[in-house]
C-alpha cells in the first residue's frame, strides 16, 4: 500500500474522554493559539493561503483566499460562522469530529477569528444532533473557564464570544447564505449572490463561512507550518482530509488520509467489501450530490482535479459503497426522494423539477415505468442543472444522470420489473445476513 | 402568558435571556417545543407577540423546519434513519417490523399515545447503519427484532 493514513484531526479520538480540555491539552491543545496571538493577523491569513487548503465543506474553495476577501476593517463587527450543518447523505465526518474533539474546533475558531479580526463567532449545528449540541456547549463552557474564550484571551487583548446555535432540520441550511438566513431567525432559503457573505453576510456585515473540518485543520497548519501541509496530498489539492466510508464495507468509519488516495487503497484499509462474494457495483465519491462512480473508477485519485476529470466531484469525501445486491434505481429513487423533500421551494426548477423526478423514479422503482420515462428524466435534469437558484437543484440531478449513464439497462428494466424483484432487498441488509449465518 | 401553566415561564425566561430579539425565533421555538412537546397556536401566537415577529413569519419558520411539529407527540419517540446507508442496511424492514409489532407508521403515534414513530433522512452516523434513536439516544447497527422488543418494553 503506497498511501498511509495521516491521523491529525483524528489523532486522539480513541483516548478516554477525548472531548475534554485536559485530554486535548495533553495532545498539543491550544499550543497553536499561544503562537497565533503573538503573530500579526495578516501573517495567519497568508499562512493559510500558502498551505493551499481548500474548503472541506464540498465546494473546495481555497480557505485562505476566502479570508482574504474580507474588506478592510471599518470599525463595525465582522463574523465567523462555522458551518456544522452536516446533512449530506453519507457524510459523517464533522459530527464525529465535534463529538470526539470539540476543543480542536474551538481552537481553530479562536485562531481564525483572530486572523480575520472577528469578535463574535457562531457555530451553526444541525438541530437533530442533540448529543453533539450538548457536548459542544460543554466544550465552549470549558474553554471560557480556561480563558481561551472571552475577554483578553491569553493576555493578548483579543476578545471573542462563541455562540453555538442549533438549526431545526433542513438540509438547505448547509448552503452558506441559507445558513445565514437561518441564523437570523428566518426560513433557511438561499440569498442572491453577489453580494457575497465576505462583503455582506450575517446581519449584512462581512462574514466568513467555513466548514468544521477546514477550521479544525487550522491549528495543525499553524503548528507544523504551511509547507508541511502543502507537502501532503497533490499539487492542487493539498493536505489531508477525513474520508467517511459507509455502506457495504467491512469496517465503515472515518479514515483520515492525504487527498489523492484511491478507493482501492481505502477499501483495503477498511477490510474490503463486507461480503467478499459480492463485487463493488457503484459508489459516490462525495455523498449523494456527486455523480456516482463504478468499479472502473477504483484507482481515481481522490483529489479535486482527478475526480473532476473523471466526471464527478470530490464533495465532502463521503464514500458510500454499494455492492451488486443493490438496485441502482432504488438507491437513486431514495436520493431523489430526499432532494424533493429538502428542496426549499424558493426557485421553480428545483421545487417542481425534483417533484416530477420523484414521481418518475417511483414509477421506475416499482416496475411501472413507461417508454419515454428515461428521456423525460434526463430532460427534467437538463432543465434543473445550472437553472436552479443554488447547488441543491444541481445536486439532485447528478445521481440520476450518472446512474443512467452507467446503468441504463436497469432503468429500462424499470418499465416492466420492479427493483425489489430484480434485487431482493433482503440480500443487501446487515441483519438478514446475520440471521443466515446464525 | 396564555395560561398559568408553569411551562410558559420557561419559554418566557428563555426569550428574555436572548434579549427578545426577532432573530432569536428559532431558538425560542426550540425551547417552546422542548417544554410542551409540540407547538400549538397559543405557543406560536405567544412567541409572535413577545418577539414582535408577524404570526405569518412564525408559522412560516415553524413549518419550514422539519424538527418543529404542530401536532402532539407520544410519550416516547423513536426516529428511524432512512438515509442511503441505513436504507441498504434494512431501514425499510425495520419500519415494517415496527408496523407489524406495534401497529404504528412513520409520522404517527400509537393509539395508546405511548410511542411516536418518525423517520429521518440521515442522522450523520452512516458508519453505524442501520441507525435509530430512542428518546434521543442513538442505537447503531440495530436489528429489527431487538428494536421492536425495546420499543414494546418502553
Amino acid at each position: 500500500m503506497s498511501t498511509q493514513l495521516t491521523p491529525i484531526l483524528t489523532r486522539f479520538w480513541d483516548d478516554p474522554r477525548s472531548w475534554t480540555l485536559a485530554t486535548y491539552e495533553k495532545h498539543d491543545g491550544y499550543k497553536a493559539l499561544k503562537k497565533a496571538v503573538t503573530m500579526p493577523p495578516a501573517d495567519l491569513v497568508q499562512m493559510t493561503k500558502d498551505s493551499g487548503m481548500r474548503g472541506r465543506g464540498g465546494a473546495g474553495f481555497p480557505t485562505g483566499m476566502k479570508w482574504g476577501f474580507l474588506p478592510p476593517p471599518d470599525g463595525g463587527p465582522r463574523y465567523l460562522v462555522v458551518n456544522a450543518d452536516e446533512s449530506e447523505p453519507g457524510t459523517c465526518k464533522d459530527t464525529p469530529l465535534m463529538m470526539a474533539a470539540p476543543q480542536l474546533l474551538i481552537e481553530g475558531v479562536v485562531i481564525t477569528s483572530f486572523a480575520i479580526g472577528c469578535n463574535h463567532a457562531f457555530i451553526y449545528l444541525r438541530g437533530e444532533v442533540v448529543h453533539v449540541y450538548r457536548r459542544l456547549m460543554r466544550a465552549v463552557e470549558e474553554a471560557y473557564a480556561a480563558g481561551y474564550l472571552g475577554k483578553n484571551i491569553l493576555g493578548s487583548g483579543f476578545d471573542l464570544e462563541v455562540t453555538v446555535l442549533a438549526g431545526a432540520g433542513a438540509y438547505i441550511c448547509g448552503e452558506e447564505t441559507a445558513l445565514l438566513d437561518s441564523l437570523e431567525g428566518r426560513r433557511g432559503q438561499p440569498r442572491l449572490k453577489p453580494p457575497f457573505p465576505a462583503v455582506a453576510g450575517l446581519y449584512a456585515r462581512p462574514t466568513v463561512v467555513n466548514n468544521v473540518e477546514s477550521i479544525a485543520s487550522v491549528p495543525a497548519i499553524l503548528l507544523h507550518g504551511a509547507s508541511w501541509f502543502a507537502g501532503m496530498g497533490t499539487e492542487k489539492s493539498t493536505g489531508f482530509g477525513i474520508f467517511s466510508l459507509s455502506g457495504h464495507v467491512a469496517n465503515p468509519g472515518q479514515y483520515e488520509a492525504p487527498l489523492g488516495i484511491t478507493l482501492r487503497e481505502l477499501l483495503e484499509m477498511a477490510g474490503g467489501m463486507r461480503d467478499p462474494n459480492h463485487k463493488l457495483k457503484f459508489w459516490t465519491p462525495g455523498g449523494s450530490s456527486t455523480p456516482m462512480f463504478t468499479d472502473a473508477h477504483l484507482d481515481v485519485p481522490l483529489d479535486f482535479e482527478s475526480v473532476a476529470a473523471a466526471g464527478s466531484m470530490l464533495g465532502t469525501r463521503a464514500l458510500q459503497i454499494f455492492d451488486d445486491t443493490v438496485s441502482v434505481v432504488r438507491a437513486v429513487s431514495r436520493w431523489t426522494d430526499f432532494y424533493a423533500h429538502e428542496s426549499c421551494g424558493k426557485c421553480t426548477p428545483c421545487r417542481e423539477g425534483t417533484f416530477w423526478l420523484k414521481q418518475i423514479m417511483e414509477r421506475l422503482e416499482h416496475g411501472n415505468g413507461s417508454q419515454d420515462d428515461i428521456d423525460k428524466l434526463l430532460d427534467i435534469c437538463d432543465n434543473i442543472l445550472f437553472r436552479s437558484f443554488c447547488a441543491l437543484g444541481d445536486a439532485s440531478t447528478s445521481c440520476i444522470t450518472s446512474a443512467v449513464q452507467y446503468f441504463r439497462e436497469e432503468f429500462e428494466a424499470g418499465m416492466h420489473t420492479s427493483a425489489a424483484e430484480m434485487f431482493p432487498p433482503a440480500a443487501s441488509t446487515l441483519f438478514a445476513k446475520e440471521t443466515v449465518s446464525a | 402568558m396564555p395560561s398559568d401553566d408553569k411551562r410558559w415561564r420557561i419559554v418566557e425566561t428563555r426569550m428574555r435571556r436572548l434579549g427578545s430579539r426577532p432573530d432569536a425565533l428559532i431558538e425560542v421555538l426550540h425551547s417552546a417545543q422542548e417544554a410542551f412537546g409540540f407547538l400549538d397556536d397559543d405557543a406560536l401566537r405567544f412567541v409572535s407577540d413577545s418577539l414582535r415577529v408577524p404570526p405569518s413569519k412564525v408559522f412560516g419558520v415553524a413549518t419550514f423546519y422539519h424538527h418543529f411539529t404542530l401536532k402532539p407527540h407520544g410519550e416516547h419517540t423513536c426516529v428511524v434513519c432512512t438515509g442511503t446507508a441505513c436504507y441498504i442496511n434494512g431501514a425499510d424492514e425495520i419500519l415494517s417490523s415496527i408496523k407489524a409489532g406495534l401497529d404504528v407508521k412513520p409520522r404517527e403515534t400509537t393509539a395508546d399515545g405511548k410511542l411516536s414513530l418518525l423517520t429521518a433522512r440521515c442522522l450523520g452516523a452512516c458508519s453505524l447503519a442501520p441507525v435509530a434513536t430512542v428518546d434521543g439516544a442513538v442505537e447503531g447497527r440495530v436489528s429489527s427484532s431487538d428494536l421492536v422488543a425495546k420499543l414494546a418494553g418502553l
